[in-house]
């Protein structure tokens, strides 16, 4: 589905990532995990066209994607969530949806501003297809409400939502159950499970909360001053001694 | 162009170079500290060079007593202007501040079109300004000469404070981290307040000397030059004291220099700025001097 | 939903008729206003679209209406007229005895402001913010320049005399109720949609998908294009334009109906453009000299843009959303409003 080839970013002297090798098969659940300020984010960012990779080469379906558009990746199949919750707040919840339909409308300006009868038939598919997304976590009933009224939890469960409307292939997210409690953490779990098997989606996510990585990864990368110092199954991980040492910090 | 007009030439931009250098910091350590368009740093230029010519005329003062006494009051008028104008809104969205930048500075020149009156007025004669130097072959006004000795010798000064005082050194934290610098016990409307003084300080002496060489004041005079030196101020690279200098020379002598060398392109010479902005920002966007920021995400 | 179509094509017929009889009672002076509103309105919702619902700062409007102005001008003149305004240098061939209709002129003129905004847009809407204000103003201030030194085919800072009054009441109205039905469409359709995002949060409207680039470059020449119609009406009421005309107070008054309305507010544009010009026409007096029984004034120049500049501060420091916050009229709304009132009369009983 997707790797990376010995991606490195650097900003002025300092490599948050270096020689990063992902390399992910359709449908798997992979985790990317690491100490804060590990370089994990800026991973996503790489791939995502936020930022272009000092080096090396991201190859997304057997397309080199590496330094294109984030628009363009995201057309690609690739959508994301944000650590920081980065929601379209002077927008209501179901508005927030359908900007990412928008993507796959295939509307130009005038066509959307004239209303004309192609643009009306697409806009009302968007419409139910946002609908049973935001139906399909509990969020129907407040699509007319501001985005930023959402409790914290819902807002991640919202961003999600508006990812999965870009119909994407991978899905990548940013420490998803982050501020979430425990029991909101299990739901996320099955709910994850349940969107790669409903979408036919490939996930990669960042999470401190090992619990999740645990629970729902196949595998993972674990990532130290952005350098890959482990990779294998939870249970690999978990008895990994440098991943301790990365965690706990050895005298 | 024979070597002697040449020089005379060269003379001119020196001056006009200093005189963008001296606004443009104005700007550069405003736009360091708050990462704000001073937009109405040219009308307090203006205010400078009038509050000068009222000292000297209505209230007789001798010219150097009434120059320190118009400086000190430009630099009251910045910290005022900032309490007013932009405290209020510090913590507001980039577009709202801009908003109350322009306000500022259309109030403060139509004020200054009531109060002053929208006729041109001319700055008296000070001899020790006004003679005519000859080098060799090249005639230049004593004011031309004093330019860049007062900007060189600001310049020194300002250095000194912000790398070798611990004025200079709240000033640098702020503009790295305001919140951390306030964190860190440093009271960061003072030091805002500061900056603004001595900008605006600036931005005084930049006024009086600029009616010096060109001795006719209006309301509206400071538009231009205010837009030209922030212009100096973004190619240099915006927050950085060496490249607000380096802008503000390079301005003064492009401008210059294609008029003399082009005659026919005179009457363009106001659009020279703007077309060097957009070039330097394509190829630089953070300026010849600045350095490289990435957006966190 | 039915009522309120009903509803809105009543308030229609009440327009139409009470800008009918306006023009046919009222004087002169007032059908000016009246008009002069009518050309702001279509201002404020062009500058609108980029300020309030794209979030791109822009302060180049007075350039755009100026290409805009000196285009329509330039095609509705006769060859008679052209002779007339270029006696220093004669214009140049091709245009001296070009000639077409208004509305075509009046298409040419938003096109051409349009086109400019392509050339304009491609490098300036890389910068954000503040920058991006610079950038576009400092272009204002290029065509504002090229116009004072293109003596051949602007007839330079002598400026076009006698232009034909074009802009009736009918037209300028038609017009601008025209915008305020495009803009409405534009902002509530997907692409609308797109824009907001762009303007709340770039990096997730680019994570979604949206091609930020484009988006900007669209809001960019639909409003500029806009700008160039709103500035050939105001050439073709006024009668006079020279490039001293397009300076940055020009697009001051606009940004400050902008703000007052209400970023981001279509009502609040048309509500604000209609304020904003009552008072600049009724605050004339201020400018003029006065004679009040004993009292005589030389008349003060400047006072009335003071008086301005405070009301824009006053907004801006004290209510940032304007009258109109980024909220629409609606029926609901308003019906909700009066029965508030009502039952608030009735002792609070609904």
């Amino acid at each position: 589905m997707i790797r990376t080839e010995n991606v490195s970013m650097r900003f002025g002297g300092l490599t948050a990532v270096s020689d990063l090798n992902i390399s992910i098969e359709k449908n798997e659940i992979v985790g990317l995990i690491g100490p804060n300020g590990a370089g994990k984010t800026t991973a996503f960012n790489t791939i995502t066209g936020v930022y272009k990779p000092s080096e090396g080469r991201i190859v997304f379906k057997g397309q080199d994607v590496t330094g294109a558009k984030p628009h363009k990746i995201t057309e690609l199949g690739i959508a994301r969530t944000f650590q920081n919750i980065r929601l379209w707040k002077d927008m209501d919840v179901l508005d927030n949806v359908l900007v990412a339909c928008h993507l796959r409308m295939g509307v130009g300006v005038f066509a959307s501003t004239l209303h004309l009868p192609a643009y009306r038939a697409k806009e009302r598919r968007s419409r139910e297809f946002a609908m049973s997304l935001l139906e399909s976590v509990g969020l129907a009933d407040q699509a007319h409400e501001a985005s930023t009224s959402l409790p914290y939890g819902k807002q991640r469960r919202l961003e999600i939502v508006r990812a999965l409307a870009t119909e994407p292939s991978l899905l990548l997210l940013d420490e998803p159950a982050a501020g979430m409690n425990p029991q909101e953490s299990l739901e996320l779990m099955d709910f994850i499970v349940k969107i790669r098997d409903q979408y036919d989606l490939t996930i990669l996510l960042i999470e401190h909360h090992m619990q999740v990585v645990m629970g729902v990864c196949t595998r993972m990368y674990v990532l130290d001053y952005g350098v890959t110092i482990a990779h294998g199954s939870p249970d690999e991980i978990r008895r990994d001694p440098k991943v301790i040492e990365a965690y706990l910090g050895v005298d | 162009m024979d070597i002697a007009t040449f020089f005379q030439q060269v003379a001119n931009a020196l001056s006009l170079g200093s005189l963008y250098a001296l606004i443009a910091i104005g700007y550069t350590m405003v736009y360091g500290i708050l990462r704000l368009i001073n937009f109405a740093h040219g009308d307090v230029f203006m205010l400078g060079a009038y509050f000068a010519f009222y000292a000297v005329t209505a209230l007789a003062m001798p010219w150097g007593i009434a120059f320190i006494v118009a400086i000190g009051l430009t630099g009251l008028f910045g910290i005022g202007l900032e309490r007013v104008a932009y405290r209020p809104l510090r913590d507001s969205p980039k577009i709202s501040i801009m908003i109350s930048a322009i306000g500022a500075s259309f109030l403060i020149e139509n004020v200054g079109i009531v109060l002053f009156g929208g006729r041109p007025k001319s700055f008296p004669s000070i001899p020790l300004f006004d003679t005519v130097i000859h080098l060799g072959s090249v005639s230049v006004l004593s004011v031309s000469l004093f330019i860049p000795v007062v900007t060189a010798a600001i310049l020194a000064a300002l250095l000194w404070m912000v790398n070798g005082t611990k004025t200079g050194l709240a000033m640098r934290a702020v503009s790295t981290d305001l919140d951390a610098a306030r964190l860190m016990a440093i009271d960061v409307n003072k030091t805002i307040s500061m900056t603004f003084g001595i900008g605006s300080i600036l931005a005084g002496i930049g006024g009086i000397m600029w009616t010096m060489k060109y001795p006719q004041l209006n309301p509206l005079m400071g538009f231009m030059p205010g837009l030209k030196c922030f212009i100096a101020a973004v190619i240099g690279g915006i927050g950085n004291i060496q490249g607000a200098v380096l802008g503000g020379f390079l301005l003064g002598f492009i401008e210059i220099m294609i008029v003399a060398f082009l005659p026919e392109l005179t009457g363009y010479r106001d659009a020279f700025a703007f077309v060097l902005l957009i070039a330097v920002l394509l190829a630089k966007p953070s300026g010849l001097l600045g350095k490289n920021q990435t957006v966190k995400v | 939903m039915k009522r309120n179509t009903m509803l809105s094509i009543a308030a229609g017929v009440v327009v139409i008729a009470a800008v009918t009889l306006a023009d046919a009672t009222l004087g002169r002076f007032t059908v000016r206003i009246l008009n002069l509103s009518a050309i702001y309105i279509i201002l404020a919702l062009s500058l609108n679209l980029l300020n309030g619902f794209t979030g791109l700062f822009s302060l180049g409007h007075a350039g755009f209406m100026a290409v805009g102005a000196y285009v329509s001008a330039l095609l509705t003149m006769s060859p008679a007229q052209k002779e007339m305004n270029f006696f220093l240098e004669p214009i140049v061939p091709i245009l001296a005895t070009l000639q077409i209709p208004f509305p075509l002129a009046l298409i040419a003129a938003g096109t051409c402001a349009g086109l400019v905004a392509v050339v304009i847009g491609v490098p300036a809407l890389r910068l954000r913010d503040d920058y991006l204000a610079i950038a576009t103003l400092g272009f204002a201030e290029i065509i504002r320049v090229i116009l004072t030194n293109t003596q051949n085919i602007t007839n330079g800072a002598q400026g076009l005399k006698g232009i034909t009054k074009y802009s009736t009441t009918w037209v300028v109205w038609s017009c601008a109720v025209l915008s305020i039905v495009f803009m409405l469409a534009l902002v509530r359709s997907s692409y609308g949609r797109t824009m907001k995002a762009v303007r709340d949060d770039e990096i997730a409207a680019e994570a979604m998908g949206v091609n930020v680039v484009k988006v900007k470059s669209t809001s960019f020449v639909i409003s500029s294009f806009m700008a160039g119609v709103g500035g050939a009406l105001l050439g073709h009421m006024i009668t006079t334009i020279d490039p001293k005309m397009f300076t940055l107070i020009l697009t001051f008054n606009i940004l400050l109906i902008v703000v007052l309305g209400g970023n981001g507010s279509i009502t609040g544009s048309v509500v604000g453009a209609i304020i904003v010009t009552v008072l600049m026409e009724a605050l004339r007096f201020l400018d003029m000299p006065m004679n009040f029984l004993f009292i005589k004034t030389d008349g003060l120049p400047g006072l009335r843009m003071v008086i301005f500049s405070i009301l824009l501060m006053i907004v801006v420091l004290y209510r940032q959303k304007g009258l109109m916050g980024n909220k629409e009229f609606s029926w609901d709304g308003f019906i909700g409003l009066l029965s508030r009132k009502g039952s608030a009369r009735n002792g609070g009983r609904p």
